[in-house]
């Protein structure tokens, strides 16, 4: 029964991809721009798509238990899982957005990269095998081993359905964009492609599937990338000074882009935005479910190890590619800016950077892979995400709140596809409701919660002896609420998205972790004082046992091992 | 069963070692990158200037570009060694500790 689904969605699909060419096509008529039909990213991409179904299809067969299904059986190895991190966290907002910025800005961009690897180090040092210790499938494992389970859980589950929806409206919206100027497909056709792979890598192959995409994205990402890098030094003779002199002389705000400009606002800021990236990334439940994909704590580590030196290695690349945009583009300016006139921007927007570098330096195969890649990149993340959406439901909501565990691994299994169809459904519709919109502060806001109400109960729970249910509870509740309600009265949600006057939000920094993460860790602290109950008592004498599993990894192995 | 190894593992001082200077050296590298990020942080909201001054005389490069690739390198490196020590010298006493739990 499987095999034929996976048969008709394919067909489906690729009758889709057929349908949204033509359609492409018929469309190019009508259009100026350049990148309207490009068959040859078409091309590398139905590439992509195929080798992507094909593994999909063997990992189908290997996907039987729900162990498999949301762990790959936990046989990922470390360097592989390192691998998919880096490919889980590198998303296209990361490389066109960063290289726009640098491309825009210079120095800035660079402030920015850093604050995305900076929370990885924090993983490795406090988190990465502890969790891998303690958890099985989702990081509420964790989180609630020696709490009661239905609080604990329905709270990481809310954690973690909120965290992922944001982070999914923004990819889509992104894809959706992203697409319709790459490959002159139409939005909501965009939309429903990257909806539909995504379902058919996440309910056919599982952790498996996604895996391996993760995987085979970031090297096709880290190739990319590493070619354009190499292709602009060549050009300067590897010496960085001359690149950015001849960057210096061409770019219309000259020397200014080699200072901090105008993403910094206030100190304050720059902590609290610093804050929610650094922690942040140590409470995406999709991140964090890669960890559960490892055979031991040691496999864990080498997968932080490795996954923090790509992410590292790629923000450096993405730097020089942004310089090389600068020299680069500037020489053709009939090519690459709206009617070849420097002061306009760029064909398509500044975030086009990168992907006109790809054809300045490779032509129109290399801007064919780069944009094939672009669109392989946004599918392993949204397939991430929707897997650790479907493992928040069927694992923490119905099989251990619902069922009380005695769910078996088949009904969980089943569970967990349904939940994947309705949120890849889900996500089309909204990625397709909010194409007009604003979304730029959704992936900070997702940062801001996962920092303020998933981060702090996970590390409560596991450091600190005396935390308790209520206390965690409550805390994240606090978390979670204070960083969605300080972002709706910010400037970017309370002007730019709600049209308020301008200088008329109450809450003026750019970032809420600062705030609603002190807070979060303060409720805990003080509510699980207070908190001299029965079942506190108990939760506290649980400690030392759930210390030793954490510290010494001792009873993990039996957990996702076959 | 899995009670009584637990309570041999809590008996061992290995264990208690293991985890005061794990936990230790886990606690100083974490400070040890944040305060170089921020350090950095600081330094671009408090003094660009300095950040912005040319490396030598008639080059156009800013100290802060070092500087902050400097800071993703560290990041790398850091991260790195922590790895390869919990990975042999960390994980050969745990290994130590498990085993002899299983012994008795």
């Amino acid at each position: 029964m499987m095999n034929n689904l996976l048969r008709n969605s394919l067909g489906l699909l690729l009758g889709m991809l057929v349908a949204g060419a033509a359609l492409a096509a018929g469309a190019d008529l009508g259009q100026t721009t350049k990148q309207a039909t490009n068959w040859v990213a078409i091309g590398m991409f139905g590439g992509f798509v195929a080798i992507t179904l094909g593994i999909t299809k063997w990992a189908a067969s290997r996907t039987r238990s729900a162990a498999d299904f949301y762990t790959a059986g936990g046989g990922i190895t470390g360097f592989q899982n390192g691998l998919a991190i880096a490919g889980d966290y590198m998303s296209a907002a990361s490389f066109l957005g960063i290289s726009g910025l640098v491309f825009g800005s210079g120095f800035d961009g660079l402030i920015f990269s850093i604050g995305w690897l900076v929370g990885w180090p924090v993983i490795t040092f406090l988190m990465a095998e502890r969790l891998r210790n303690l958890g099985k499938f989702t990081f509420a494992d964790v989180a609630s081993y020696r709490f009661a389970q239905t609080p604990t859980r329905i709270f990481a589950a809310c954690g973690t359905l909120v965290v992922v929806a944001f982070y999914m409206i923004a990819q889509m919206v992104g894809a959706g964009q992203l697409i319709k100027v790459l490959f002159g497909l139409e939005y909501q056709y965009a939309v429903m492609i990257v909806g539909v792979l995504m379902m058919c890598y996440v309910l056919f192959g599982g952790m498996t599937a996604t895996t391996w995409v993760q995987i085979i994205k970031a090297i096709m990402l880290l190739f990319g990338a590493t070619f354009m890098a190499l292709a602009v030094l060549w050009q300067f003779k590897f010496n960085p000074e001359m690149l950015f002199a001849k960057a210096v002389e061409v770019h219309s705000k000259h020397d200014a882009i080699m200072s901090p400009g105008g993403l910094i606002k206030d100190p304050v800021s720059a902590i609290s935005v610093g804050m929610a990236l650094m922690f942040g990334t140590a409470g995406l439940p999709h991140i964090l479910m890669r960890f559960f994909t490892v055979p031991s704590a040691k496999e864990a580590r080498k997968s932080v190890g490795w996954a923090t030196t790509w992410i590292g290695y790629f923000y450096i690349l993405t730097f020089i590619i942004g310089f090389g945009a600068i020299v680069m583009l500037t020489q053709d300016p009939g090519s690459y800016y709206v009617d070849g006139d420097l002061a306009k921007g760029l064909k398509g927007g500044g975030n086009m950077a990168a992907i006109h570098l790809a054809n300045a330096v490779g032509g129109n195969v290399f801007l064919g892979f780069i944009s094939a890649v672009a669109f392989a990149t946004i599918l392993a993340v949204v397939s991430g995400l929707t897997l650790s959406g479907a493992s928040a439901v069927s694992h923490d909501l119905y099989a251990t709140v619902f069922m009380k565990g005695k769910a078996d691994s088949a009904h969980e299994l089943r569970v967990s596809r349904i939940t994947t169809i309705c949120l890849g459904i889900v996500a089309v519709i909204l990625g397709i409701a909010f194409e007009k919109e604003n979304v730029a502060y959704m992936v900070m806001l997702a940062f801001a919660i996962a920092c303020s109400a998933n981060f702090p109960i996970l590390f409560m729970s596991v450091l600190w002896k005396d935390c308790t249910t209520k206390g965690a509870v409550t805390g994240g509740v606090v978390g979670l609420v204070s960083s969605v309600g300080l972002t709706i009265v910010s400037a970017s949600v309370w002007e730019a998205v709600l049209h308020n006057p301008k200088g008329s939000a109450l809450f003026p920094y750019s970032s809420p972790a600062l705030f609603s993460m002190s807070a979060a860790f303060l409720t805990i602290y003080l509510v699980s004082r207070m908190d001299n109950s029965k079942q506190a008592q108990l939760e506290r004498s649980l400690y030392p046992a759930q210390k030793i599993r954490s510290e010494t990894g001792l009873g993990s192995s039996s957990a996702s091992g076959h | 069963m899995v009670d009584e190894v637990a309570a041999r593992v809590e008996a061992n001082p290995k264990y208690h070692k293991l985890v005061s200077i794990r936990s230790s050296y886990s606690i100083i590298m974490t400070i040890l990158v944040m305060a170089v990020y921020y350090g950095y942080i600081l330094l671009v909201a408090f003094n660009r200037e300095w950040l912005a001054t040319k490396i030598g005389a008639g080059m156009v490069t800013s100290i802060g570009i070092p500087l902050g690739v400097g800071v993703i390198v560290i990041t790398i490196i850091l991260t790195n060694i922590y790895v390869r020590r919990a990975n042999t010298e960390f994980d050969s006493l745990n290994a130590e500790i498990i085993k002899e739990a299983n012994q008795k």
